[in-house]
């Protein structure tokens, strides 16, 4: 794919920008993509991010991403017109298809929020109704805030305040009466998602998490990046990274 | 017309290229990528008698030019081998060799056992070299009584090719070679995982859970090649070899050192189609060189 575009949004996010020559396959939120890092020796493996968004007119899809190590801080040096080999769609999406009927809560925490906003637009589109919780250390981390602002009712939450409820997502007032939704999609650091797992879980509503386990290959081979479910050691890329909480061990 | 065609005592390989089991799945994962049958033969992930859950999860950790894995042998175990797996590789137009692997000798004979039944497994590459797991794998393929002993035992109930998979983790790899084919081992392949550690310096805590694991990659391609020269000048069985091969230069690189098919491993998590491109990087390289029959190169170190 070729880049057509590279913001930075802040000091540690950026948005890369690939367009296909091919035609998009059909794309699922949730669903990631394996990109390769070329031109740095301390890099060998692809990486995985989340797609952020898609569009089907113009072949092109959108990474937001948190330069966190070697391997992104490469990729936020790509330029326009380069050329990056990405393997994707991989792995399975959030189950959207359920998210016709009653009201669905999308939380998003952190760059947890790239898969949450593509999930929000689709929902968008398909005319369903939900809300979304947005969680950060502070405002900076509010990413797409005021994006999603423009087209659904968004909520958050800051840890230190700057925004929003000060705390945790699950400290949020929606979450007092979590039982006016039907169900929770939910993408952020694993000890948010398991809060957030066990309120659904203590009110038996539906919730959909989407791991992030390092990976090597990406389509199910190496069984590097498995998680423990009740139906023992699975792998996060081929039977993720979107799970029903009651799958999991946690 | 250039012939590819290579022969591991008396299994015929279309051409050289193999997968290394554990990085190709069962084949049909790369279906998507490219027709799996066009390769010399597809080496299935590991098969053991009891479905193993593996190691827990964090498995692995990349290094410079490599990775770590500490995966332990994953698998659903023979039974599931039967219902489900075989009934789909079966199809392929290749060889597809099973990975036969296990705890005690019993049970690799068992698995061996069970592989001989099947019609449309080829051969079975016996995993004596695995580092990731307590019991069994390793343990036997680093002395050469107990790979004699594992391999003779595994010879008498195996009627077709067998394999035996070494692990480079030796003082002397050609006293192991040589007890496996004194065990009746028809082919030896080389080298499986070398065993390596990596520290996270802010938790100061190992990366992966097992605390070691088996290093393969790019990183490894040095070292592999030379224990496949050694071995391959000190036997007179078939030679596989293994280890960081990647491109099509690898490929001749060890086919020049002695050995007679390559798999290719690792290099498949990055590049899915790094098979069929070393295939067809070969033939090009066949092309350009002016040579006719692929086994004109096997030894051919100058």
């Amino acid at each position: 794919m070729i880049i057509i575009g590279n913001t930075r949004i802040s000091d540690d996010y950026f948005i890369l920008e690939c367009k296909d020559s091919q035609p998009l396959p059909c794309i699922k939120p949730g669903q990631f993509a394996h990109i390769k890092v070329e031109g740095n020796p301390s890099v060998y493996l692809r990486r995985p991010f989340s797609i952020h968004d898609c569009n089907y007119e113009k072949n092109t899809i959108s990474f937001l991403i948190k330069i966190v190590g070697n391997g992104s801080a490469t990729l936020s040096q790509l330029k326009e017109n380069e050329v990056v080999s990405i393997v994707y769609p991989l792995g399975n999406g959030f189950s959207d298809e359920v998210a016709a009927e009653g009201k669905s809560l999308l939380i998003g925490g952190g760059v947890g929020i790239a898969p949450i906003f593509f999930l929000a637009k689709e929902l968008k589109r398909n005319k369903c109704d939900y809300d979304v919780l947005l969680g950060g250390k502070k405002v900076s981390d509010l990413l797409c805030y005021s994006q999603l602002k423009q087209f659904c009712s968004v909520f958050c939450t800051t840890e230190d305040g700057s925004e929003g409820t000060r705390g945790f997502v699950t400290d949020h007032e929606i979450m007092r009466n979590i039982s006016r939704y039907d169900r929770i999609f939910c993408c952020g650091p694993t000890p948010m998602m398991k809060a957030v797992g066990k309120k659904a879980c203590d009110n038996g509503i539906f919730c959909e998490v989407s791991l992030e386990n390092k990976m090597a290959c990406g389509f199910g081979v190496c069984l590097c990046c498995v998680t423990p479910t009740n139906d023992g050691n699975r792998c996060v890329c081929t039977d993720g990274p979107v799970f029903n909480i009651n799958e999991l061990k946690w | 017309m250039t012939n590819l065609e290579v022969n591991i005592h008396g299994l015929t390989l279309k051409n050289p290229i193999m997968t290394a089991s554990g990085t190709f799945g069962n084949g049909y994962e790369y279906s998507d990528f490219f027709d799996v049958s066009c390769l010399g033969g597809i080496i299935l992930k590991a098969t053991t008698a009891e479905k193993r859950d593996g190691n827990p999860y964090p498995r692995m950790a990349e290094t410079a030019n490599g990775m770590i894995n500490a995966v332990g042998l994953q698998n659903k175990g023979v039974d599931f081998f039967e219902t489900d797996i075989y009934p789909k590789v079966k199809y392929f137009n290749t060889n597809v060799i099973a990975n036969v692997a296990g705890s005690s000798i019993e049970s690799y004979v068992e698995v061996a056992r069970r592989m001989n039944r099947f019609e449309h497994i080829a051969a079975i590459e016996l995993n004596i070299s695995c580092p990731n797991v307590k019991q069994g794998g390793m343990s036997f393929g680093t002395k050469p009584e107990s790979a004699r002993e594992i391999t003779s035992a595994v010879r008498e109930v195996y009627d077709k090719t067998l394999i035996v998979k070494l692990t480079p983790n030796v003082t002397s790899v050609v006293d192991i070679a040589e007890a496996v084919i004194e065990g009746g081992a028809d082919a030896v392949s080389l080298v499986n995982t070398f065993m390596g550690m990596a520290i996270d310096v802010e938790t100061r805590k190992p990366v992966i859970s097992t605390i070691t694991g088996g290093v393969s990659g790019p990183a490894i391609k040095p070292m592999a090649l030379r224990m496949v020269w050694q071995v391959a000048k000190a036997v007179k069985v078939p030679v596989i070899g293994i280890g960081g091969i990647s491109t099509a230069e690898d490929v001749v690189e060890f086919l020049l050192a002695g050995a007679t098919a390559v798999e290719i491993g690792t290099a498949n998590f990055i590049n899915p189609r790094a098979t069929v491109d070393a295939l067809e990087g070969l033939r090009k390289y066949m092309a350009d060189h002016k040579i006719n029959d692929v086994k004109e190169l096997i030894g051919g170190l100058l």
